[in-house]
């Protein structure tokens, strides 16, 4: 049986390791073997699995990744994930991914997908595109369209087909994959002190770095050894943490949060797996349940249209109410109009709910933390006086 | 722009925007309806087929911006929540709401009866009028139009468009309207469409003639006024065009150049460029100025072409009025992969004999910006012709600093009488 210390020296290696060895003793095991990286925030990623492909998780550079050539090709007001992420690509740290995908988050993400293609031309590179529109017949006879045709798209790389057996296999394992996450963050929300979120995150991190059956008994694993262990409770307040679903903060950044005095309970970091939130049919046609799934249960964030008015900010509102935060740091990147422009109109509704919030921006490569702990320690300090 | 000196054309256009002005103005009076929609992938022949009047966000901010009335609006907006680091044209719309919604005639903006989200070419869309929503609380009608991650548009998209546009716009317009869509009503607007857009495109090719009678971005935004706002589709486009064709064959005849602010013809012209990106608003006569002051003409841009790329051969069809306004949005400009931009803008220095790409990066705008460098550096290197980067805003004033880009350009024509003469000694 692992302890949290051995599930979390494996994950961090992972997690830190900007050369990607493990996918690249993956890739080198088994000949013909593809890697295909993709961006936050969503794409399926049992089709990859289905292809036979690993899937491979790339949020950027992290603050351990000095950005030399990246800075040479984005303008000092656009954030940074675009521009380390291009600085792995010059380096070669990626030199061993076949593909790569880069979904539907914003105009800077849509375009690094062109950039990609002029950099990388021997690379397969997809712009990912999901509907938003969420009617079934409009939405999602176009998304049905988009899945087969990334279907295509991995069966030209790999030079086999997905058959749609394969992909019922792939999505029953990340069926798997998702409910063993919630039941992490059930796990999390219940007893904070127990999965403390410098480790959770780094959990899921690690996660879309690694096949996805050793993923799962990680999970279950964790969840096991946390249980076991002794760990003290703090006096520390409940918080969820949201509008980081892009570019992501450094991890001293999520310690610091902890440091001051806060658990959090409910975060959309890495959203990729729990984007889904229900099981996706595994009978039937599998791109339609594929589509269906996202059409009518996936999480509200700021990369997708929330078709009425009323229903804006809902679902932040239900989750806090769900992890029992007490209020909600609203954390954005620098430069990310997604997260930014959606900032107030989360704002009002949480307000109206009675959500005490504040926010505050970082870069992925954010050093300086003590302006983020006093912060986050007063806002604390305000919510322990309100409650 | 006021004390500018005006052409027949410009008239004709400045009469135009305040008669929709007035439109919009007057809809309780009148009891027509208003929509407020973007102007890249906008549908203003459908609107006009249930007498909808269009009032397009973005203008306003584009007139703020030149009232220099903007910096503000947004500062309104930033004092309640907006983020200093986000599109500027949206805060300067919401920041107007905060400071009495009041339009460029001077009267009160009636609130919308439908916000029509065509989202083409720019994800900020989406959130900006997810934010009027909220203060509107008015039917939003979302019209998703996909990206052409792969440089070309695929039948699944088109077909997506169309059904969208059958299914929740028309429907959508008509309940707001109380109109039924008459689909021949329709093809007369297009064909109006079509007539203009071919008056649109002589008047941008003409950039080709030595000298130039066009300026094609500053001289250019007003060409593609009735284009790309209220009137596409309307008679007056089409008098307009053969208005501004006249003036434009005029100077070719007399071997002129494009009337400068000054009411001078700019004929000593002694370097061409092609610009990609926006102008800035606030500043933009000075801007302008800096550009004729040094002989520099603009014979392209990219900028005339967020609102449709008619110079690649699209037409409005009537003959299949639904499938046409899919195509026409998605192949507006930004909408465009990368390397498609890439190829457009080399393929413009090219054919219009130019000495480079002028890139204009602004601050605001990802869908132009995250990703210019590298179009720099590839027209560059496919043409062979030095480019150069400045930076400003589109209406926020903090970010216009003259000096700066004097400087940057200066040093560019410099760039491009170096390249000459090494060019002049190769050969
Ligand atoms: S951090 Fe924000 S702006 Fe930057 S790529 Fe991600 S979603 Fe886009
Ligand atoms: S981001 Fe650019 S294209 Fe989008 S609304 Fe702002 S200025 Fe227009």
């Amino acid at each position: 049986m692992s302890s949290t210390a051995e599930i979390m020296a494996r994950c961090q290696g992972l997690f830190e390791d900007l050369n990607y060895s493990d996918a690249r003793a993956w890739k080198a095991k088994v000949p013909g073997r593809k890697v295909v990286g993709f961006l936050p925030v969503y794409v399926p990623l049992e089709m990859v699995h289905a292809a036979g492909c690993l899937p491979l998780g790339i949020f950027g550079g992290g603050d351990q990744l000095e950005v030399i050539h990246g800075d040479a090709y984005y303008q000092s007001y656009i954030c940074r994930i675009p521009r380390s992420t291009i600085e792995l690509g010059v380096t070669g740290r990626l030199d061993f991914v076949d593909g790569m995908l880069f979904p539907f988050v914003c105009d800077v993400i849509r375009n690094l997908s062109g950039i990609w293609k002029m950099m990388f031309p021997n690379v397969w590179t997809k712009f990912f595109d999901t509907p938003q529109n969420f009617d079934s017949s409009i939405g999602g006879t176009y998304y049905v369209h988009e899945l087969q045709e990334l279907r295509e798209g991995l069966e030209n790389l790999t030079g086999r087909k997905i058959t749609d057996d394969d992909l019922r296999r792939s999505i029953k394992l990340y069926n798997e994959n998702r409910r063993l996450i919630r039941e992490v963050y059930a796990f999390r929300a219940r007893e904070p002190w127990r999965a403390p979120t410098s480790e959770v995150y780094v959990i899921m991190r690690a996660g879309l770095m690694m096949e996805v059956e050793e993923h799962n008994q990680i999970l279950r694993d964790y969840m096991d050894a946390a249980a076991r262990e002794d760990r003290p409770q703090r006096d520390n307040v409940r918080v969820a943490i949201y509008g980081s679903f892009c570019e992501q903060p450094p991890l001293n950044l999520i310690k610091s949060v902890e440091m001051a005095g806060c658990y959090v309970v409910d975060d959309d970091y890495s959203l990729v797996n729990r984007f889904l939130t229900e099981d996706v049919p595994t009978d039937g046609d599998p791109l339609a349940a594929l589509a269906e799934t996202y059409l009518k249960h996936s999480v509200e964030t700021s990369c997708k249209y929330v078709p009425k008015e009323e229903d804006k900010g809902k679902f932040h509102v239900e989750s806090v109410r769900k992890s029992g935060a007490e209020g909600v740091i609203y954390a954005t990147p620098s430069f990310c109009d997604p997260a930014l422009l959606d900032r107030p109109m989360i704002a009002h509704r949480l307000t109206e709910a009675g959500i005490p919030h504040i926010n505050f921006k970082y870069a992925e490569n954010s050093g300086q933390m003590q302006p983020i702990r006093e912060q986050a320690g007063t806002f604390a300090d305000s919510l322990k006086l309100w409650s | 722009m006021s004390e500018a000196i005006k052409e027949k054309s410009m008239l004709l256009q400045k009469d135009m925007i305040s008669r929709n002005y007035e439109a919009i103005t007057s809809k309780h009076e009148t009891g027509r309806k208003v929509a407020s929609t973007f102007v890249p992938g906008n549908l203003n022949e459908l609107l006009m087929c249930f007498d909808i009047v269009n009032n397009l966000p973005e203008i306003n901010a584009i007139q703020n911006g030149m009232r220099k009335v903007s910096g503000n609006y947004i500062l309104e907006a930033e004092k309640h929540g907006h983020s200093e680091d986000v599109c500027t044209y949206v805060k300067a719309d919401i920041g107007m709401m905060g400071k009495g919604n009041i339009a460029p005639n001077g009267k009160p903006f009636p609130n919308p009866d439908v916000l029509l989200l065509s989202y083409t070419g720019c994800y900020t869309f989406m959130k900006w009028f997810e934010l009027l929503r909220e203060q509107y609380k008015c039917p939003t009608l979302m019209l998703h139009v996909p990206y052409e991650g792969d440089g070309h548009s695929t039948k699944n998209m088109r077909d997506y468009i169309v059904k969208q546009l059958k299914e929740v716009v028309i429907p959508g317009l008509e309940q707001v309207s109380g109109v039924k869509f008459d689909i021949d009503r329709l093809r007369q607007y297009l064909k109006n469409s079509a007539k203009a857009e071919d008056g649109l495109v002589w008047c941008l090719e003409q950039g080709k003639i030595k000298p130039s009678p066009i300026d094609a971005y500053f001289g250019g935004v007003y060409y593609i006024g009735p284009m790309f706002t209220a009137f596409r589709g309307t008679p007056e486009s089409i008098v307009y065009y053969e208005e501004l064709m006249k003036e434009v064959q005029a100077r070719i005849d007399n071997k002129l150049g494009p009337v400068t602010p000054d009411g001078t013809p700019f004929n000593d012209q002694k370097y061409r460029l092609v610009v990609e990106g926006p102008p800035n608003w606030t500043n933009f006569r000075e801007f302008w100025k800096m550009f004729y002051d040094e002989g520099a003409v603009v014979v392209a841009s990219s900028y005339t072409k967020v609102g449709g790329m008619y110079d690649l051969g699209f037409r409005h069809d009537p003959d299949h009025p639904l499938e046409t306004l899919a195509d026409y949005c998605l192949g507006c400009y930004t909408n465009r992969n990368l390397p498609t931009r890439v190829d457009i803008l080399a393929k413009y220095v090219e054919e219009y004999e130019a000495d480079g790409l002028l890139i204009n990066s602004i601050k605001s705008c990802n869908s132009f910006s995250a990703g210019q460098l590298m179009i720099m550096k590839e027209v560059e290197k496919r043409t062979g012709k030095p480019g150069a980067f400045i930076e400003s805003d589109l209406v926020d004033p903090r970010y216009f600093s003259a000096a700066n880009i004097k400087n940057r350009l200066e040093s560019y024509f410099q760039m491009i009488e170096q390249k000459r003469r090494g060019t002049g000694k190769a050969a």
